[in-house]
């Protein structure tokens, strides 16, 4: 460790080039802190999103047209506004609107939500209306004898979706799915506009006390472009092992 | 990333692209919901403008004491946003441009023979494509000079140019794939017969395969620039005029009340949404002419 410590260091004395927190312990704690809240964002977002998309889906093929009119127009409303201005709009606007609690710890009055949960909640929603509507896609692509058929054999509305609906139409929206969800990483980044500490807010602690900028931006680059590459080939990779024979997208 | 993410080009693909996949099935069921939701669709924009009046009138209400209501705040400043507005869709369009200039030739190289340049073409590609927006902005807007230097001609680089680039470098590589995927959409036979016509490759590129792709590139591409348009706002976090920016300075001129905050991003909010909704539409309906036809 204290080898490569001293290399980055004389890399630094000999090109000029500040990888800080490769021997800096305390900016390599800061970076660590950042990857890994970037990481968690990812993973609960996505879990979150994919619960939304699911939920929506179901609830669009209700009976009730009240409550499709309000699942399509909670899909409208969020795909075609700035994920920006949602998150502004729910952390400042409706975060102030919440009430207040008493920290036990301080002993001042501490916001209902934090930035992290309000990125968390923003971030899930945005991507949730994309998932719905592929969801939806996905459903109306499961061939309606197969409904009937599981209908005749006395499944009810809840259990046909769930054991024969949802496992067809996920492998037909797999890859739409990914595309949307490697977006989702991509997006969880925003989260620096209401000060989360993610890798990007980290970065730029850093940048700003060591100017370094460009290795720091190029770092933050890379990572950001190996996770979705990673994650868009696992996908590709369940895609594959999922792949139910004549049914829904065929390799070209 | 195989071949299969060529038809899902775009990021968020829109329902009937992944239907249209299995368009035998679910055809019968996109015609009949066709008629009564555009209507319903009509009224919600009606309903979305109606409840932000009503909710900023009820926020205005609710603020005793406040020096001035939340409604007259907007009444004051609706021209200054509205005018952020526009920056925002001049650098959008902007960005676009470039990028669609610069994206359709890397996308006709990612179809090419040479394994270098495909290669390149490839990489340049997914790189652009799977870094997120905010850093290539950030990239540009720190790391190139405000002005360059060229044959003793100084150019200024004023922050919005910087931005523009920013954003044309997403739409490049989103536009690169959308062409490849059309061009890798038209059937094989297509070249075959063109080639025993004696077309040249460049020949059945020009004039059999590339005018069929317009017409498949064209709701993918609507689509980025609706996506584009929203991003547009991340220019507020690095000080780039544009709606946010000029929002934060109303907010600031009217002394940072905190229970101005959620109208005047539910103004930002309606304003995109206004004019993002319809641009969806339009393109939802365009695909499902498209896919019609195949």
């Amino acid at each position: 460790m204290i080898a490569v410590a001293d290399w980055f260091r004389w890399l630094y004395d000999a090109t000029g080039i500040n990888l800080t927190y490769m021997y800096d312990s305390f900016d390599q704690a800061r970076m660590l802190k950042g990857i890994w809240l970037t990481l968690e964002l990812a993973v609960v977002t996505i879990v979150l999103s994919i619960a939304i998309g699911i939920l929506g889906a179901w609830l669009q093929g209700s009976r009730f047209g009240l409550l499709r009119l309000a699942v399509n127009g909670f899909i409208s409303l969020f795909r075609n506004t700035p994920p920006l201005v949602q998150i502004y709009f729910f952390y400042f606007g409706l975060g102030y609107l919440l009430p207040r609690t008493l920290d036990p710890t301080t002993g001042a009055m501490a916001p209902l939500l934090t930035n992290v949960q309000w990125a968390i909640i923003s971030l899930s929603l945005f991507a949730g209306a994309f998932n719905i509507e592929i969801f939806r896609s996905g459903i109306e692509a499961v061939s309606r004898s197969t409904v009937e058929a599981a209908e005749s054999l006395g499944f009810s509305r809840w259990q046909t979706y769930r054991d024969v609906v949802l496992p067809l139409a996920l492998r037909t929206c797999l890859p739409s799915l990914s595309n949307n969800l490697v977006n989702l990483i991509k997006t969880t980044n925003l989260a620096y506009a209401i000060a989360v500490p993610e890798m990007m807010y980290s970065a730029k602690q850093i940048w700003a006390d060591s100017t370094n900028v460009t290795e720091m931006m190029l770092t933050v680059l890379v990572f950001y472009v190996a996770i979705a590459t990673l994650f868009a080939w696992a996908m590709t990779r369940l895609e594959r092992a999922m792949r139910v024979p004549g049914f829904g997208q065929q390799e070209g | 990333m195989g071949t299969k993410h060529a038809t899902f080009a775009v990021m968020p693909p829109r329902p009937q692209t992944a239907a249209g996949s299995a368009a035998g099935l679910a055809g019968w069921m996109v015609v009949p919901h066709t008629a009564p939701r555009l209507t319903i669709d009509l009224k919600l924009i009606g309903w979305v403008a109606a409840l932000t009046l009503l909710a900023t009138a009820a926020t205005a209400a609710t603020t005793p004491g406040a020096p001035r209501s939340a409604f007259e705040v907007i009444a004051t400043w609706w021209p200054l946003l509205l005018k952020g507005f526009l920056y925002n869709l001049l650098i959008s369009a902007a960005a676009m441009v470039i990028g669609t200039a610069v994206g359709v030739p890397l996308g006709i190289l990612q179809t090419s023979k040479l394994v270098p340049a495909r290669r390149l073409a490839w990489g340049v590609t997914q790189f652009f494509r799977n870094s997120p927006w905010l850093v290539l902005l950030f990239l540009c807007m720190f790391l190139l000079p405000f002005q360059i230097r060229i044959f003793g001609y100084v150019i200024p680089l004023p922050d919005y140019t910087k931005a523009i680039l920013g954003f044309a470098l997403p739409v490049m590589a989103n536009v690169s794939e959308i062409v490849r995927g059309a061009i890798q959409s038209v059937p094989t036979s297509q070249w075959e017969s063109a080639e025993s016509l004696g077309f040249s490759r460049r020949q059945t590129l020009f004039e059999i395969i590339l005018p069929q792709c317009v017409k498949r590139m064209l709701p993918p591409w609507m689509n980025l620039y609706s996506l584009i348009t929203m991003s547009t706002v991340n220019a507020s976090v690095v000080g780039v005029s544009e709606m946010i920016t000029l929002t934060n300075d109303v907010l600031a001129a009217e002394g940072s009340r905190p229970a101005l905050l959620a109208p005047l991003y539910g103004f930002a909010l309606v304003c995109f949404f206004l004019y993002c909704y319809p641009i969806a539409r339009w393109t939802q309906s365009l695909e499902r002419r498209f896919i019609v036809k195949g």
